[in-house]
This record gives C-alpha cells, structure tokens and sequence, in this order.
C-alpha cells in the first residue's frame, strides 16, 4: 500500500462515521419528529379506531368472505410471519408471483370465476379480473369500481339492504384518480364493510 | 386513451425536472454558489473541521480509487457487523435476533453496491437500528460514491495535462449535503402525508372485522400493521436508485407507497437524478449537445421498453381469462394482468415504473415483476442485462454509457480509418481496454453466475414456478445483481447460503470492476492534451452517432443474452400462446 494508505483508511472512517451520525441517525430522527407532527395519524399506520377499538388499518386488507360483506382482492394469507402480544398468529399476507401463463394460475382463475359464479347468481356479467387475481402487496385494500359494482346484488340480498343504499356507500367510500389522471379509480374494501356493520 | 395521457405526462415531469436539476448538480459538482448554500455550506464546512479534510486537496487517479474502495469496503465490514449484533443493539422493539452470516453478507453487499437486491424481508429481519445506521446510510452514500465517480469521468475530459481529479471527500460530502439530502427531506415528507408510516413504534395490532380459522383450529383475530422509520428511507431508497424497501413486497406495500400521488413521487425519484446527469455532463464539458445526445439514446430504450411492456400487461395472457369468462377490459376497472399489481396503480402506472426501476438501477418494485406477462417480465429483464446504462444508477449509468461511447467512437474511427477521439480527448488502446472492462462487467457476471446456478445442486428448490419460468427466475435474480439493479422474480427464494453468497459477489464485482476501470479512464485522459476538431472529426452529438449507441449497446447485450432469453421468457411465450 502506498504513503498515503493510512491517512485514507481513517478519513474513510471517519467520513463514514459522520454519515452515519448525519444520515443515520439526525436526518432519520428530525424527519420523524416533523412526521409526528404535522402528519401524526398519517405517520403512525392510518388505524381506523373508532370508540376505543381498533377495527384495522385502512391502508392494509382484511380477508372477507361472508356475503353480506364485500369482498377484496385475492389473498394469500399467512399467520406464521407475526404473533400478537399473547403469542397468538396474527394475520398477514403477501404476492403470489406466479406466472400469468402457468398452468397453475389458469386452474387457480377457473376456479376462483366458479366460486364467484355461484355467490353471485344474478350477475349475468362477465367476473372483473381485480376479483381473481391476488395483489402486489398481497394486502391491496382496494377494488376497482367494476369489482364493487359486481357484488352489489349479492350484499344487498344478504343485507337486506337496497342497492340504492349500498351504492351511496361504494361512492363514499371511492377515490378518483389523482387530478383526475394519475393511478387509478378505486373502492377501499375495508372502509365499505365498516359502514355496512354500521361502524363508520 | 387515460393511461396513454399517463405514460406521456410522467415522462414529459420528468424531463421537465430534471433540465434545471442538472445545471444545479453541475454548479455543486464545480462548488460554485447555489441557492441552497446558505443552508448546506455551513453543515460542509462543519463536517471538513471536524474531520480535517482539505478541501483544496486534489488527488491523483490512484488515489481517488483507493479512497472509494477503503470508504467502500470499511462501510461493508461495519455494515455486517451491525446486522449480526442487531438484537443487543438499541431501536430494536420487535426483539429481532441478528442475521445468519450469509444472508448479512449478501444484504451488506447489496447495499454498499447500491443494488439493494432483497433476500431479506425488512418487516420480519431488520431492526429499526439496522434500518436507519446500514441501510439508509448507505443509500445515501453509495448513490453519492457513483456520481462522484462520475464526476472525476468529467473531470478527465475537461482537464488538460493534469495529474489529479477533485477530492473524493468532498465530492462525497457535497453529492449528499446538496443534493441528496434536500430532495429527500422533500420526498420524506409527501409521502408521510399520503399515508407512510414514520415513527419509532412497535408494531401494531388491529382486530379483523371477520375471523378465521387456521388449518390446526386456532383462531385468529388479529392483523399485525408494521411500523417504523420508513418514509425516510423510501425517499433516499428511491432518490438514490437504491430500491431496496423497508418492507418485504417494496412499493407495492401500501404503508410504503399509499396513493397514485405518493407514487407520482417515488417513481419519478427513480429516474430524477440518472437523467439530471445527462444534463450536467453536457453543461460541464461545456457542449450541452453532447449531454442531449446522451440523453437522447438513452430516452429511445427507454419508450421502447415502455411501450412493449405496457402493451403487453394490457393485453394480458389467455390463462387469465378463463376462456373469456374474466372481463379483461379497461372499463371501470384497469383491465389486463393484474395479477401481482396494485388496484390504485392499475396497468400504466406498474408498467411505467417497471420500465423506469429497470432502466434505472433502482430495483424498488410497485408491482411483482414476477407475475408479468412473458414479453413484458423480459423486457425488465433485458434492461438490467444491458448493464444498467439506459439512464442506469445514479452515477454509474452515465459512467458505463460514457464508456459505451468509448467503444462507439473507437468502432467508428476503425471504419473510417482514423485515430478514435470523444470530447476532443484521443481514445488509445488504454482507454479502450479499461471502456470494454466497464461493459463486459455485466454480461459475464450474469453469465458466470446464472451459469453456476444452473447446475449447482439444490438451486431448483428455491423456484416458485415451474418450467420455462422458473428458469428466468433465476436468470433474473443474476441479471438484476449483475445491473446492480435489486429487483426480482421474488418468487424465487434466494435466501440460501450459495445463493446469498454468489449473488453477494456477482453484485461486488459489477460494482467495483467498472468503477476502478473508469477512474483509470479518467486518469489516463486528464494527462492528454485536447486535439482540435477538424472536418474528419467524428460528431457525436448528431443522429448518426445516436443511433451507432444504442446499435452498440443492444448489440453486447443481444449477443450475450439471447440464448439464455431464448430458454426463459421465450420459451414461457410460445408455451403461452400454444
């Protein structure tokens, strides 16, 4: 190693010690103190609590399957990544990756069109993709407008509930495009289901 | 007719952005007074007091190199070390225990190479400490390694029978105090406003609103919301092409990435300062055309490979429609393959930002690239095995096409029987051998490492599809380490111990290799006069030599790469249609 070997090896750490200092630990801590502040629900998961009960994040999905409630995107649930604070399996969830042209994906659609066929007998339509394909995350919390639109008939005569009434909910509880061009119209699944059950 | 209006606009924002942010990196690469100084200078000349650095000190070719491989190789041993004693460590509330060796190693490397490839799962492996002193450091600071290389690239054309090239301590200093730092305090505090979590919590438990049985009886009850500092680690992750997520599924996760506005951000962030850089390297050699002309090459792949993957997950695949059962159209709904993609993303927004995290090499994912179409998952795929130089990290993409022009300039000047030169500098036997280290870097450690993969025991375990497709799993998982790129096909589970470690040292040598050849480069190049142009002069800044490029970069990688496509992505594509 050259002369100058030494005095780049301790000004690499030493540099690199300061980065740790200003990056690591100042910009980490001061950004999370403003987040705090001006964005504290935001910032701290978007939990949904209403009168003391925490009934889920609105940003992460529930897995619902009875009729009366609306259904989201497909899941792949597994309780083996977390435990809650009594050591019981906690739900979370994840991607599929399967490939869109495998054999296994063309079964798991056939399949996922029959169920959805028979719990929704008055819809003569075609089933929206949204409702048999899983997400990226695994945890989407939304459908599009088709995908609630579908279930309509189904929740209202599970519900009792008017049509009418049910879509005034679906509209509530939808969200535009960003400028009405970014991204895309979408219904959160979660946030409808509370309504339902008259949380919200 | 909307998503044409998208892919238009985000690409039309991200020029517009990046015209004036590259005439501001171009005044911070010289040191010249910027709007900013008033906050930054004094934080700069701070951290020169207490480390006693010089900032007058210029250093020789030599010296540069060393002083980014020992910054480099110390952050890589600190950087394990910490991952390893994680649990006794402070910010740890989830008690995570420390990483296996392996699995350290690869995730230090992958981060110090600016890859940030994930065989971990950040939710479930990393502690808040690990997170924020390894992994956000490190996204700042080897973003700031790669463009202060290229700057001494610059400086090498720009300088006149010099012996020394600026100092990396400042360069490195100035690169995150002005640069990356204000833009991601910017980043940061969007996205917590549209939703990502940024506090030092312990995670969170919400009851379900319907329960469920697991297949042993018991009953769960519960969902787990992970927290932590992520927004300002996203912002950096994605400002500084890193890509590596503070949650397992990336931008894909909702807390990570939570509406089309917090996306509009993080995805033009991928692609903000790789194109910036275009712009501050004509400014710099003072010839704006030539930094068009650059640009120019590199936006023609880019709309390219946008347009075919975006067509593509539009259309869809047979299997999906359940023999026209499924509606696949656009009304009310984004239509197409939404399998592994987001519902507030729909079709033109994943494809976009695939299009942009693979020309980049950023790597963050918004949807899973692994159930793409097989046209379209190619495509991602071939942008990474072109070695990251359509726009490419930040830094290191404008390095390796510079040196792409190199080689250009060369094969041109053989056709015509002249001595090559580029920028005004003679392009000798030197430059050229150290030019064809840079490019070859990519194809070999892909080769090699896939190569290895392909016939080591045990290997096929790790595929979660079967066939054609699973072999481009692993195809792509050596592609992405050999761009230093950090995307997956995640089905593929790379966390074993050969795996971890292959990849580790696919993505060191892909890093370092070109990095060391292009400060020989530079080395080499300050030392030359510059000759005058005359009426034989080869221009580069016109069509011709635009096109020469992008002939020349599709052709190293088409030669080295179409065999292995043929096996995978192709082959899955007549399967499909057959």
């Amino acid at each position: 190693m050259k002369s100058y070997g030494k005095e780049v090896f301790l000004k690499s750490l030493g540099i690199l010690i300061a980065f740790i200092i200003i990056c690591g630990f100042i910009y980490t801590f001061a950004m999370t103190g403003i987040s705090q502040l001006l964005f504290h629900d935001k910032a701290n998961g978007s939990i949904i609590e209403v009168d003391g009960k925490k009934y889920g994040c609105e940003l992460l999905a529930q897995e619902f399957t009875d009729d009366g409630h609306m259904w989201g995107r497909v899941m792949n649930i597994n309780t083996e990544t977390f435990t809650d604070e009594n050591g019981s399996p906690a739900m979370y969830s994840g991607p599929s990756n399967l490939s869109p042209a495998g054999e296994e994906m063309e079964a798991l659609v056939q399949e996922r069109v029959k169920k959805l066929k028979e719990s929704n007998p008055d819809q003569a339509g075609k089933v929206p993709v949204d409702l048999v394909t899983a997400s990226g995350s695994g945890l989407d919390p939304e459908i599009s407008p088709a995908a609630a639109e579908y279930q309509i008939p189904r929740i209202a005569e599970a519900t009792g509930k008017s049509e009418e009434e049910i879509r005034d909910i679906v509209d509530k509880y939808t969200e535009g495009r960003f400028l009405g061009i970014f991204g895309e119209p979408r219904v959160n699944v979660l946030k409808v289901n509370l309504a339902l059950d008259g949380i919200l | 007719m909307e998503s044409i209006l998208q892919y238009v606009l985000y690409l039309v924002i991200l020029v517009a952005l990046a015209i004036p942010l590259g005439g501001y990196i171009a005044k911070v690469m010289k040191g010249d007074k910027v709007f900013l100084s008033c906050i930054c200078r004094p934080c700069e000349r701070l951290i020169y007091k207490v480390l006693r650095v010089d900032e007058k000190e210029e250093m020789t070719w030599k010296k540069y190199a060393l002083s980014t491989v020992l910054f480099s190789g110390i952050g890589l041993v600190i950087f394990f070390a910490i991952e390893m004693l994680q649990q006794i460590l402070p910010l740890n509330p989830e008690k995570l225990p420390g990483l296996s060796w392996h699995l350290a190693f690869n995730t230090a490397a992958s981060f110090v190479t600016n890859t940030n490839w994930q065989a971990y799962s950040g939710e479930s492996a990393l502690s808040y400490f690990t997170q924020a002193t390894c992994l956000t450091v490190w996204n700042f600071v080897s973003a700031a390694t790669g463009i202060a290389v290229l700057f001494v690239l610059i400086r090498g054309f720009v300088r006149k029978k010099a012996d020394t090239l600026g100092s990396f301590w400042v360069d490195l200093t100035r690169t995150v105090v002005y640069i990356l730092l204000p833009l991601s305090v910017v980043v940061t505090l969007v996205l917590v406003s549209q939703g990502v979590v940024q506090n030092l919590k312990p995670y969170e438990t919400v009851s379900l609103v319907e329960s469920f049985e697991t297949e042993d009886g018991t009953e769960v009850t519960e969902q787990t919301v992970p927290m932590g500092p992520a927004a300002s680690q996203i912002a950096i992750k994605q400002l500084g092409t890193n890509g590596g997520g503070f949650f397992g599924v990336n931008s894909a996760f909702p807390l990570e990435n939570p509406t089309p506005l917090s996306n509009l951000f993080e995805m033009l962030s991928i692609l903000l300062i790789p194109v910036s850089l275009c712009f501050t390297f004509g400014k710099a050699v003072k010839d704006k055309r030539q930094g068009y002309a650059i640009f120019v090459a590199m936006a023609i792949m880019l709309v390219a490979a946008l347009g075919i993957i975006g067509y593509n997950e539009q259309q869809a695949t047979p299997q999906l429609s359940a023999g026209g059962q499924v509606n696949l159209t656009t009304v009310d709904q984004a239509g197409g393959n939404m399998e592994g993609k987001e519902t507030r993303f729909g079709i033109a927004t994943s494809a976009t930002w695939a299009a942009f995290t693979t020309a980049a090499s950023n790597g963050s994912v918004n949807s899973m690239h692994d159930s793409y179409t097989p046209i379209g998952g190619m495509i991602t795929m071939l942008q990474m095995q072109l070695g990251e130089v359509i726009f490419g990290g930040v830094g290191c993409g404008l390095y390796g096409m510079l040196a792409f022009a190199i080689m250009t300039v060369f094969i041109a000047g053989l056709m015509v029987g002249r001595t090559p030169e580029y920028l005004g500098k003679k392009i000798e036997p030197f430059e050229m051998k150290m030019a064809v280290l840079v490019c070859l870097a990519t194809p070999v450690g892909i080769l090699v490492g896939s190569g290895i993969a392909a016939v080591w025991p045990g290997v096929a375990d790790s595929l979660n599809n079967p066939g054609a497709h699973g072999f481009a799993e692993m195809l792509y998982a050596y592609s992405s380490a050999g761009g230093n790129n950090g995307s997956a096909f995640a089905g593929f589970n790379a966390n074993t111990p050969f795996l971890n470690v292959t990849i580790g040292l696919v993505m060191l040598f892909v890093r370092f290799l070109p990095m060391l050849a292009t400060i020989a480069i530079a080395g080499s190049l300050a030392k030359k006069k510059t000759v005058a142009t005359s009426a034989g002069t080869l221009s580069t800044c016109n069509g011709m030599f635009v096109f020469l490029l992008i002939f020349i970069v599709l052709l190293i990688g088409a030669l080295s790469f179409l065999p292995a496509l043929a096996l995978g992505p192709i082959a899955e594509f007549f399967q499909m249609i057959g």
